[in-house]
C-alpha cells in the first residue's frame, strides 16, 4: 500500500509517515519512507511517501497512491490525482474549507484535526489525530504497533509527549469509525 | 683522544641536496634535522613535502614522508596528526605553496591550533616553475610573469603571512628569521626548535618563516643574493617573533 | 540483529563506524549533510575523530594524510564537492592509499540543484581526476545495500590499497528503510598496513608514500603496477543483480535508485504479460560487461534508464555491441522518473519495434 502525506512544513507530516513506516517495520512488513526535500521544506509545503508491503518494496517513488493525506489546500490540489480507484483521501477539515475536484470512486474522510488536537491540549498532535484516522480506516497496521513506534521515535525529552500522541491516535480512530 | 665535533644529523638521509648553489633550502633542511635530532623525535616524526623546489625534501630527511598536493601540506599534516596524535608532523613549504594556492589550508590549520609544525621558505619567487611572481614578490621586482616589475595596482601587494597568522588564536609559536649570517642561523634554529616544542607540548600550531635566497631565479650570484635579501627583503618582511606561547626552555 | 529505521546517509555513517572507520573529515553540502552531522555525534562516542574542514579540497588532503598512517578514513560529499576533491583522489589512487568516499549525487552540471541525479557516473567510473586511474565504485539501490556496500568499500579499499567510492544519490541518502547493521568490527582484526604506512621510522627504513617520480621510466612502472591491480579487481570484484531475467525478452538496465524504480516497472509489465527483466550493476567499476553480454543470447531489446544524458549507456553498449538494440530513457536535472513514466516510455519503444 502506497501513502502520500502532505501539508505545510511544521504540521508534522514527515513524522506521520515515519511513525507509519516504523509501525509497519514492527509488524515485519517491508517499508520505505521517502521525503521531499529542499528549500521548500522550510515553512513551505512538505510531503513524504510511504510504502508498506508484504513483499520487498521496489520503487520508493510513487506516481499512484492508495492513500493520500492532505493537511492543507495546496496538498489536496497537488496530490488528488495520485489516488488510485477506491483510494482513501484524508482531508484536514480544520484547514481545508473546500471540496476536492476528485470525488468519484474514492473514499473521502474529513477530520477537524486541529480542533480535536486542541481539545486534547496540544495543537501539535493534529498529525497523530490524522494518522489515527488513517490506520483506523485502512487497517494497514494495528494501533499497538503505532504506539510502539511512538515509543521508539519519541525519546529523551520528547518521551513526555508519548501519552498525548497516543490519545490523539485513539481519537482519530474513533472519529473515523463514525464516518 | 679524538672528539667528534661535527657530523651529519641522523635526521638527514645523506642523499645529496639537489638545490642550486647559494640556495638556503640546504641550510634550513640541516637546521630542521639538527632540531629533530636534539629533540630525539626522529623515529616519531613524519615529513610532508610540498610542491615546489623542496618537493624532494622527503628524500633528504631520514624519516617517513610524503608529498602533499600543491598548497595542501597543512591539510595532509592535519589528517596525519588527527589519526596519530602520538606522532610529530611537520610541513615544509615554499611561498607559492603556502602563501598563494595554500592560503586556506595554512590559515585554517593555524586557526584550529593544529598541533603541527610548518617551515615556510619565503624567497619572493616561484623557483621550480622558473621564476614567476610569488605572492611574496616585492613591489617593482621583475619576474618572468612581471617583466615590468610587480605593480601593486595590477598584481597586489607582497603577502605578509606572519602578520596575518599572528591573529589566529590557535598559533602557539610564530617567527620570521633569515639565515644569512651565523648568528641568524642560530636564531633560526632556536625558532625551529620552539615551533616543534609548540607541537610536542601540545600547545598549538607553530611556524617559522625563513627569508631565503634564490640566486638562480633572482639572476644573481650567491653573495649578491644575500646582500639583496638583507637590503630589500628584510625591510619589507621585518624579522621577529610574532607569537610565543612556548616559553623559555629549562 | 534488530532492524532499525534509518536514513540512507546515517546508515552509511553507522556502517562505516561498524566497519572500523574512526576518522571522518567533511564539509557540509546538501543533500548529504546528515552524514557529517551523524559522524560528528557518533565518532566521539567510539573514540573516533570528526573534523569539519574548511573545504572539500582540504578534506581530500586530510584523507590523504590520515590514510598515510594506515587508519580507516572516510568522507562524504555531493557532486560539486566531489569535483573539488578530484585532484586529491588522483593523488591517492597513485599513492595507493585506501579510503572511502561517498558521493550523494545531485542535479548538475554546475551548481545544478539539490535533487537526486546520476550525472556523476562518468566522473566516478571513467576518471574524473587527472591521469590513468580507476576507483572501485559501488552503487547501492536500497538503504540496506548502502550499509553492506559501505562495509565492503572499506574492505576492498584495504585489500587493494585504493580509494573506493559509494555512488549514491539524494533519494537514497534521504529515504528511510529498516536495516540490519553488522556487528562492530574488532579494530585489532583490521588489515595490517605496517609494511607501508607512515608510523614513524623506528628500527626500519623510512616509508615514503608519494604519487610522484621524476623519472618517467619509474613512473611508468608505477603505472603498470596500477594496471595490474585494476586487472585483478576486474577479475575478482564484479558484482551485479539480475531480476526476472530468466525468461525476459526485454531487459532494463539501470543502476542505483533508478534500478529500484525500474523493478516496479518490471512488475507492472509482467502483470500485463510483457516479459521484462532487470539487469543492475552493483559495481559500476569494475563494470559487469560479461554477464550483460551473456544476456544478448536470449533478450531481444535492452532498455537503459538513467537520471543523466546516457552515461552508463556507453558501458551497456560496450557490453552488447551491435548484437541487440539498446533504447534509452532518462530524466535529468534532479527529476526522478516515476514507474509509470518509465513503463509508458518502454511501451512506446516496444510499439515502435513491432
Amino acid at each position: 500500500m502506497r501513502f502520500i502525506f502532505a501539508g505545510f512544513g511544521g504540521q508534522g507530516v514527515m513524522l506521520m509517515g515515519q511513525i507509519l513506516a516504523y509501525a509497519g517495520m514492527i509488524e515485519g512488513k517491508n517499508v520505505t519512507w521517502m521525503p521531499s526535500y529542499g528549500p521548500e521544506m522550510r515553512g513551505g509545503t512538505a510531503n513524504c511517501t510511504v510504502v508498506v508491503s508484504d513483499g520487498p518494496v521496489a520503487s520508493p517513488v510513487v506516481d499512484k497512491a492508495e492513500v493520500v493525506v492532505a493537511m492543507n489546500i495546496p496538498s489536496m490540489i497537488k496530490f488528488q490525482d495520485f489516488l488510485t480507484e477506491n483510494g482513501f483521501f484524508f482531508l484536514n477539515k480544520s484547514v481545508i474549507d473546500r471540496e476536492p475536484d476528485r470525488k468519484d470512486g474514492i473514499k473521502i474522510y474529513k477530520l477537524e484535526c486541529n480542533e480535536i488536537a486542541d481539545k486534547l491540549g496540544n495543537l501539535k498532535v493534529a498529525n497523530m489525530v490524522m494518522l489515527g484516522a488513517v490506520i483506523g480506516a485502512t487497517k494497514i497496521v494495528s494501533k499497538e504497533s503505532v504506539f510502539k513506534a511512538l515509543e521508539k521515535k519519541l525519546t529523551g525529552k520528547k518521551a513526555e509527549l508519548i501519552e498525548i500522541n497516543k490519545l490523539a491516535i485513539e481519537e482519530g480512530m474513533k472519529k473515523v469509525s463514525e464516518q | 683522544m679524538r672528539k667528534l665535533l661535527y657530523k651529519m644529523p641522523e635526521s638527514l638521509s645523506g642523499k645529496e641536496f639537489t638545490y642550486c648553489p647559494g640556495c638556503h633550502h640546504g641550510i634550513v633542511h640541516r637546521l630542521v634535522a639538527e632540531v629533530i635530532d636534539e629533540l630525539g623525535i626522529r623515529e616519531k616524526t613524519l615529513v610532508v613535502a610540498p610542491i615546489g623546489c623542496s618537493v624532494f625534501a622527503y628524500q633528504f630527511f631520514n624519516m617517513d614522508g610524503t608529498i602533499a598536493a600543491h598548497g595542501r601540506a597543512p591539510a595532509v599534516a592535519t589528517g596525519m596528526k588527527r589519526a596519530r596524535p602520538d606522532l610529530y608532523v611537520f610541513t615544509y613549504q615554499g611561498d607559492g605553496d603556502l602563501a598563494a594556492i595554500g592560503t586556506a589550508e595554512i590559515m585554517h590549520a593555524a586557526n584550529r591550533g593544529e598541533k603541527i609544525t610548518t617551515i615556510f621558505i619565503n624567497n619572493a619567487i616561484y623557483g621550480m616553475t622558473g621564476g614567476q611572481m610569488a605572492p611574496t614578490t616585492l613591489l617593482g621586482m621583475k619576474t618572468t610573469t612581471t617583466p615590468y616589475g610587480r605593480d601593486a595596482q595590477k598584481d597586489g601587494y607582497p603577502m605578509h603571512m606572519c602578520e596575518f597568522l599572528k591573529e589566529a588564536k590557535g598559533v602557539a609559536y610564530l617567527a620570521r628569521t633569515k639565515v644569512t649570517t651565523p648568528q641568524d642561523v642560530e636564531k633560526t634554529k632556536k625558532a625551529i626548535k620552539k615551533a616543534f616544542l609548540a607541537q610536542i607540548k601540545g600547545i598549538g600550531f607553530g611556524m617559522v618563516e625563513v627569508l631565503s635566497t634564490c640566486p638562480t631565479n633572482w639572476g644573481m650570484d650567491p653573495i649578491s643574493a644575500m646582500k639583496w635579501l638583507e637590503e630589500k627583503m628584510v625591510p619589507e618582511y621585518p624579522l621577529g617573533i610574532f607569537v610565543d606561547k612556548v616559553g623559555d626552555e629549562k | 540483529m534488530e532492524k532499525v529505521m534509518v536514513k540512507g546517509t546515517e546508515a552509511i555513517g553507522e556502517a562505516a563506524i561498524r566497519a572500523g572507520c574512526r576518522h571522518f573529515f567533511g564539509y557540509p553540502i546538501t543533500p548529504q549533510s546528515e552524514l557529517p552531522e551523524y559522524m560528528s555525534k557518533r565518532l566521539p562516542e567510539v573514540g573516533g575523530v570528526f573534523l569539519q574542514t574548511e573545504s572539500e579540497v582540504a578534506t581530500v588532503n586530510m584523507l590523504y594524510g590520515a590514510a598515510c598512517t594506515g587508519t580507516r578514513v572516510m568522507t562524504s560529499t555531493s557532486s560539486p564537492g566531489f569535483s573539488l576533491m578530484m585532484e586529491g583522489v588522483s593523488y591517492m589512487a597513485c599513492a595507493q592509499l585506501p579510503a572511502v568516499f561517498v558521493n550523494v549525487v545531485r542535479g548538475g552540471p554546475g551548481l545544478g540543484d539539490i535533487q537526486p541525479a546520476q550525472g556523476d557516473y562518468w566522473q566516478a567510473t571513467k576518471g574524473g581526476g587527472h591521469g590513468d586511474y580507476k576507483l572501485i565504485v559501488l552503487a547501492p539501490s536500497t538503504v540496506q545495500e548502502a550499509v553492506d556496500l559501505t562495509v565492503l568499500a572499506f574492505d576492498l579499499a584495504d585489500k587493494y590499497r585504493t580509494p573506493t567510492l559509494i555512488l549514491a544519490d539524494g533519494l537514497l541518502g534521504q529515504m528511510m528503510e529498516p536495516v540490519t547493521f553488522p556487528e562492530f568490527r574488532d579494530l585489532s582484526t583490521l588489515p595490517d598496513h605496517s609494511s607501508w604506512a607512515m608510523t614513524g621510522a623506528k628500527d626500519r627504513e623510512p616509508h615514503i608514500i608519494t604519487s610522484f617520480d621524476i623519472d618517467p621510466y619509474i613512473l611508468e612502472k608505477m603505472n603498470l603496477e596500477l594496471v595490474e591491480k585494476y586487472k585483478e579487481i576486474e577479475k575478482n570484484e564484479v558484482r551485479w543483480e539480475e531480476f526476472m531475467t530468466e525468461d525476459a525478452e526485454i531487459v532494463i538496465t539501470a543502476f542505483g535508485t533508478v534500478a529500484r524504480i525500474a523493478k516496479s516497472v518490471v512488475e507492472m509489465a509482467r502483470k500485463d504479460g510483457i516479459k521484462v527483466g532487470l539487469f543492475r550493476p552493483i559495481t559500476v567499476w569494475p563494470y559487469p560487461y560479461e554477464p550483460l553480454k551473456k544476456l544478448t543470447e536470449k533478450v531481444d531489446l535492452f532498455f537503459d534508464v538513467e537520471m543523466n544524458m546516457g552515461q552508463m549507456l556507453e558501458d551497456v553498449k560496450l557490453a552488447i555491441g551491435d548484437k541487440k538494440p539498446v533504447a534509452f530513457y532518462s530524466r535529468m536535472g534532479g527529476v526522478v522518473p516515476t514507474p509509470t513514466e518509465i513503463y509508458e516510455a518502454l511501451k512506446k519503444e516496444i510499439g515502435r519495434r513491432v
